[in-house]
């Protein structure tokens, strides 16, 4: 396929999948949990263990140990065959969809493909029935199955996925339609159902990242807020680069942005709308830097920063800007708020201690609770979305971690260590975090990395250039 | 005295061109115009030989202050510097001034922003205790985002922990 279809912007406005109940396909099987699946559950079931696993090491006073664990988990082996072109015009994007799929699940580091010049039985037909020999015979535990057709504007694609060594087809076959410019989202849709149907939690392949895109040396770094997909596809960028821009979080619904702007000279919080790109500043008392927005769970009100007279408190405000409420009320800096997924707590970092922490409150503020207390200084916490977890960046003896703790602080676990990493975000599902990663010196620049919670898979984001503060959507609807 | 005098400004001229950065930053200048009162247009009449010109003030009596890691706290170095730009300060009602704060890049974004308010809140609050009255003046942080310096050393950090005194025409209300 010859065009360029990453160069589409898929904008809020872009048509909702439809998703049709299983069509024309027919099976009979409600596969149990066994075989393949139950595998996968232990292997995730493992990866939480992982994480509980130093409790004991780091209840104690002394030094916390660093552990980043690696390529402890086998990786399942998976075969996907390109997906048939139903139509005659649909041979480039039958090979892009099913490119976009294996991607997306080779990328997680908890599945690998078999490569398709391995493959022994050939699919002339979506219903041609599976000769699972010839899957067992590569060793091939799970097999996708997919054909893609084009119907005006629309593309449709349809799958099935088999567990080769029970036999048996897993969960229902489905199809999925999009307009053409959303093929990526359905490919992403595919590999969502099928991560979920394997590991048993939810996916996050359709789901996209706002972040800031950087140019120029560090001593005048040039910054833009941008959104793409969760891989590094179809960038679009939200602001221009003639002032800085820092820092920006999604709604929880994703529908707009809030983050921090210099174009006024001073830090003020600025709400935009992703659908449309229209952005309005919000109100602020004069004289004062405002910085460090976040939405609430429930999009009704934000939490941010606010600096009087040199000292960084939190406050509380409402979505359009009225009922400002401080939360605290300290000496010291208070920032990097994050709700709890229900609304009822806040997470953040303060140097009330002397060096900074974290600390936990009640969403209407109040005496916090402080969770963090291994050696070096901890800033950036940010609430799991499943609620369990609080991941955080930590400086210790001149280096920089991402880490993940226990909301009461405990089981600590590191899962980076590098000149410079800061500002964790997490998958829609809780088990991946990206982050920003700094390279030193003076042509030293930001990239996105995403890690997993185990401290597996390690990698790099490509965006195209020097990126920084990612903040992960949930998964789009 | 007046050769002195001469003799520490052609140096100091000179000190500064050596270390000079060509990016417009340099100096820690404003990256955005603040607008209003506190545009920067105009204010580079008058060199640095004119004991009346912001030239003069930035880098003769200097324009800036640096801090200790983590710190926001004067030093006694620093206390001398901010003393002489209240000095011009008083003897030049005509310019505000906006203090920018700055953090080096070893820290956390948003807690850098908040430093380096701390920072620049401590050189607002010394120049209005030598006299300057606090309406001329203005703090706005930049955090870790204008380094100085460029390189990850002490070295560099040491000149980016810092408060700059950017000098503006028209003073405040």
């Amino acid at each position: 396929m010859t065009r360029d279809m990453s160069d589409r912007q898929i904008t809020a406005t872009a048509p909702a999948l439809v998703m049709r109940g299983r069509p024309e396909i027919r099976y009979k099987c409600k596969t149990p949990m066994k075989g393949m699946r139950m595998m996968m559950r232990v292997l995730m079931a493992a990866l939480a263990a992982l994480i509980l696993a130093p409790v004991a090491s780091f209840a104690q006073n002394g030094p916390l140990r660093i552990e980043i664990t690696d390529g402890v988990i086998e990786p399942l082996p998976y075969a996907l065959p390109g997906f048939i072109a139903e139509t005659g015009d649909a041979g480039g994007m039958a090979a892009d969809i099913t490119r976009v799929i294996g991607a997306d699940l080779s990328g997680t580091g908890l599945f690998r493909e078999i490569p398709q010049d391995a493959h022994i039985q050939r699919f002339g037909a979506f219903d041609t029935p599976v000769s699972y020999s010839d899957w067992t015979a590569i060793n091939a535990q799970a097999l996708i199955v997919g054909a893609v057709a084009m119907q005006g504007d629309k593309v449709v694609v349809k799958f099935r996925l088999f567990d080769v060594y029970s036999g048996q087809q897993l969960g229902d076959g489905q199809q999925l339609a999009a307009s053409v410019g959303s093929w990526r989202r359905l490919a992403h849709k595919v590999a969502d159902v099928i991560y979920s149907r394997i590991t048993g939690e939810s996916g996050y392949f359709d789901s996209r990242v706002v972040y800031v895109s950087e140019s120029g040396p560090k001593n005048a770094r040039q910054k833009r807020l941008a959104i793409m997909d969760y891989d590094g596809a179809n960038i679009q960028y939200l602001t221009d680069s003639s002032t800085i821009v820092l820092a920006p979080r999604f709604s929880p619904n994703g529908d707009r942005v809030l983050y921090t702007t210099f174009e006024t000279g001073f830090p003020r919080i600025k709400m935009l709308n992703v659908g449309n790109v229209s952005a309005q500043l919000l109100p602020e008392v004069p004289g004062t830097m405002t910085f460090a927005p976040r939405f609430s769970p429930d999009g009704g009100a934000i939490v941010y920063s606010m600096e009087q007279g040199g000292n960084t408190d939190l406050w509380k405000m409402g979505v359009n800007g009225g009922g400002a409420q401080r939360l605290t009320n300290s000496p010291s800096i208070e920032t990097a708020p994050s709700y709890s997924p229900d609304g009822g707590r806040i997470v953040f970092e303060s140097d009330r201690s002397g060096t900074q922490q974290l600390y936990i409150m009640s969403a209407s503020g109040g005496e916090p609770t402080r969770i963090s207390f291994g050696e070096g200084r901890y800033g950036t916490p940010v609430w799991s979305p499943r609620g369990d977890l609080i991941a955080f960046t930590k400086q210790h003896a001149g280096r920089f971690h991402i880490g993940v703790m226990r909301t009461d602080g405990s089981e600590e676990r590191l899962l980076t260590a590098s000149f410079l990493d800061e500002g964790p975000t997490w998958s829609p599902n809780g088990r991946v975090i990206m982050f920003t990663r700094e390279s030193p010196g003076a042509a030293g620049g930001a990239q996105l990395y995403s890690v997993d919670i185990s401290g597996r898979n390690l990698k790099a984001v490509n965006t195209g250039g020097a990126a920084s503060d990612p903040a992960w959507s949930p998964l789009l609807p | 005295m007046k050769l002195g005098t001469k003799a520490v400004i052609v140096l100091a001229g000179l000190a500064l061109a050596a270390c000079n950065n060509p990016d417009k930053y340099a100096g820690g200048a404003g990256v955005v115009d603040p607008g209003g009162a506190y545009g920067d247009g105009g204010i580079t009449q008058g060199g640095i030989n004119d004991p009346n010109s912001p030239a003069y003030f930035s880098q003769t009596i200097g324009d800036k202050v640096l801090f200790a890691v983590d710190q926001s706290t004067l030093s006694p170095e620093a206390r001398t510097t901010l003393s002489g730009q209240a000095q011009w300060l008083s003897q030049h009602p005509q310019y505000a001034a906006i203090i920018e704060g700055h953090a080096d890049e070893q820290g956390t974004r948003e807690y850098n922003l908040a430093l380096g308010a701390r920072r620049a809140n401590s050189v607002q609050e010394y120049l209005i205790s030598q006299g300057v009255a606090g309406s001329r003046l203005r703090t706005v942080s930049y955090g870790k985002e204008r380094p100085l310096e460029v390189c990850s050393t002490e070295d560099c950090y040491a000149k980016n922990r810092r408060a700059v005194t950017v000098i503006s025409l028209g003073a405040g209300s």
